[in-house]
């Protein structure tokens, strides 16, 4: 991220696709999310910051229907998200990856990706038990597409490789490549870069700025690098202690009081 | 030096993905099929009805497991029971509708076995690993001890047993005790080999790639919109069905007559889970040699001491059966988890080096 790379052109900040109103979640006594509200619009960046245990995650986990929120409505695309079950995630668009990886250890790359297309693939059992006709050239079809992601990500080389053996890097990129894979409207990344070098975080921004760039997937990041956050987001909402501290562009959020108090801390005199 | 990709070169997905991508693997699969079906030309009865037919229902079994176990994660102890439901379901429904095909009565009771898998298999949502096991476990006992006790599902026959009426195929009797073991090998033999087609063709293709994601990873496979109840039924439902398939095979084919205990834990689920440990989980080919293994070392055991002069009771070699499989098993649930097909997966990439390695 050398200096001075300015949020790629070229694609337009649209409507809300995405609305977050007074979220509130907690386990037991402990408040994670404390009356959130923010906004996410069509094909942008936006971040969600914060330090540890701030309810970043618990905050992704809501909108992907994984934790359902005891207070509040997420709303997307017009219809109610955090009363949905999980697996309706991804048929309305939305991707996710994990901040821990969470691929199929025992596939290989290859077969990862193209379970993140299994939603699309419509041919029923019998045709699926004779692998023939249409259920071939439904397989073939879409193995065309997950070419796509694997030429897109630069990850030829591995393609039969069981993930398990992978790099972490590699790994990290591969769980991107699946959740491309279902040709997501929203992306959710739970720190993409957690853990990584400097040249394999180079790599993973020049991806997500392409994809966003390319495909105008609307962007919801974690992440904890805030120079990478700076660069490349539209917009970033801060969170603490599950309450929401700041939302705006980066300068805005870089020069407000409360956010510097948080991550700088403030002397109780 | 004969096992070369060399100048093989892909030029489409579809050559890419192909079950057997390399020519040769083709030419000795075909091979070891037209031996298999030329079987009968030159075995014995012995080896026919103790060995071969043996060997064939319990591939078909583990491979039903397999698809379970191996593919979608879930443990089962239950496969006796499944089995013993095709079994009594192919006795009902040959016995009470004249004229029925016996295949067709075989495939019907696989669909039976299917249904009483999806039932048990309905724990499987909320719990898994051992306490699955355990719950699969009580469909072992329950579906024994109802088949025991209601003798409706014997056609309260006084022995208790139940008994492959005579049916035939093509003309040939291939069930009933005028049934040649050459026409009931046959049978088998086409049963495995298509069920084997077709778990291969499920196993690589969406549903498969579902049921593997359901085992690496359930909550990732949920957040990309894999529904975990209707997979995992799904995979209890086509292991029930090969179970079930299997297992009317068995008292049709094989046995000829049968009680409950022939699908015992100890006759049948537990063989089927070590055929599939030795012989690899997650894979198809394994199965069928797990089997293979599992039926073969009992059989050497008998035969290969007095070969050498040796004399050993039943007895004894019955405990050196068990101790052979134990060792198995720890030796490779330790070295080698994924099993034989591992192993001769790796023979195979050794071989395609050999006999220069670099």
């Amino acid at each position: 991220m050398p200096d001075g790379t300015q949020p790629p052109t070229g694609r337009v900040v649209g409507d809300v696709i995405m609305k977050v109103e007074n979220v509130s979640l907690s386990f037991g006594g402990v408040r994670a999310l404390d009356n959130v509200s923010f906004d996410v619009r069509e094909h942008e960046i936006l971040a969600i910051i914060g330090p540890n245990g701030a309810g970043k995650s618990s905050m992704l986990n809501c909108i992907n229907g994984f934790y359902h929120p005891q207070e509040g409505a997420i709303t997307y695309k017009g219809k109610r998200r955090d009363t949905a079950k999980t697996f309706e995630a991804a048929e309305e668009g939305i991707a996710r990856t994990f901040q821990n990886i969470a691929l199929f250890k025992g596939m290989s790359t290859l077969d990862n990706i193209m379970t993140g297309r299994g939603l699309k693939m419509k041919k029923n059992l019998l045709w699926q038990a004779l692998y023939y006709g249409p259920a071939l050239k439904e397989e073939l079809e879409h193995r065309a597409k997950a070419e796509e992601v694997i030429d897109f990500l630069e990850i030829e080389a591995i393609r039969k490789t069981p993930v398990g053996r992978l790099p972490y890097g590699l790994q990290k990129r591969v769980e991107l490549g699946r959740a491309l894979a279902a040709e997501p409207d929203l992306l959710l990344l739970d720190e993409p870069m957690a853990g990584m070098n400097h040249e394999e975080k180079e790599d993973m921004v020049r991806y997500i700025l392409d994809v966003n760039d390319e495909f105008g997937t609307t962007i919801v990041l974690i992440e904890h690098d805030m120079s990478v956050v700076m660069d490349i987001s539209d917009r970033v909402v801060v969170l603490d202690y599950g309450k929401k501290l700041a939302d705006g562009t980066p300068d805005e959020v870089k020069r407000n009081q409360d956010v510097i108090d948080a991550y700088l801390g403030v002397s109780h005199d | 030096m004969f096992y070369r990709e060399a100048g093989q070169f892909k030029t489409t997905y579809a050559d890419d993905q192909a079950v057997f991508p390399i020519l040769q693997d083709k030419i000795a699969v075909l091979a070891v099929i037209a031996v298999a079906y030329s079987v009968p030309l030159f075995a014995n009865e012995y080896w026919l009805q103790a060995i071969l037919i043996q060997f064939l229902v319990f591939a078909l079994m583990a491979i039903g497991l397999n698809i379970l176990m191996g593919y979608a994660g879930q443990v089962s102890l239950g496969t006796g029971a499944f089995a013993a439901v095709g079994a009594y379901a192919c006795y009902k429904l040959t016995t009470n509708i004249e004229g029925l095909n016996v295949i067709v009565a075989i495939l019907l009771s696989g669909g039976f076995a299917a249904a009483v898998g999806i039932v048990f298999g309905l724990p499987s949502l909320r719990i898994k690993g051992f306490y699955l096991a355990v719950a699969t476990l009580a469909a072992q006992f329950f579906i024994l001890w109802l088949f025991n006790k209601v003798g409706w599902f014997y056609n309260d026959n006084p022995s208790g047993t139940i008994t492959a009426p005579p049916r035939e195929l093509f003309g040939v009797q291939i069930t009933g005790p005028a049934a040649t073991p050459e026409a009931r090998y046959i049978v088998c033999l086409t049963f495995l080999i298509v069920g084997a087609w077709i778990a291969k063709n499920l196993a690589r293709g969406r549903i498969g790639r579902s049921w593997m994601a359901i085992r690496d990873m359930d909550i990732a496979a949920e957040i990309i919109g894999i529904r975990p109840l209707r997979t995992k039924l799904l995979a209890f439902a086509i292991s029930s069905f090969y179970c079930g398939v299997a297992g009317a095979l068995m008292v049709f084919c094989w046995l000829g007559s049968a009680e409950t205990e022939a699908f015992d834990l100890a006759a049948v689920s537990f063989p089927v889970l070590f055929m599939i440990i030795i012989g690899g989980l997650g894979s198809i080919g394994g199965s069928i040699l797990g089997a293979a293994f599992i039926v073969l070392v009992p059989i050497f055991l008998t035969n290969f001491p007095p070969m050498i002069g040796l004399e050993i009771s039943t007895a004894l070699q019955k405990h050196f059966e068990e101790i052979i499989f134990g060792a198995m098993i720890v030796i490779f649930l330790i070295v080698e988890p994924e099993g034989v097909a591992r192993l001769w997966q790796i023979l195979r990439e050794k071989l395609r080096k050999w006999p220069f390695p670099y």
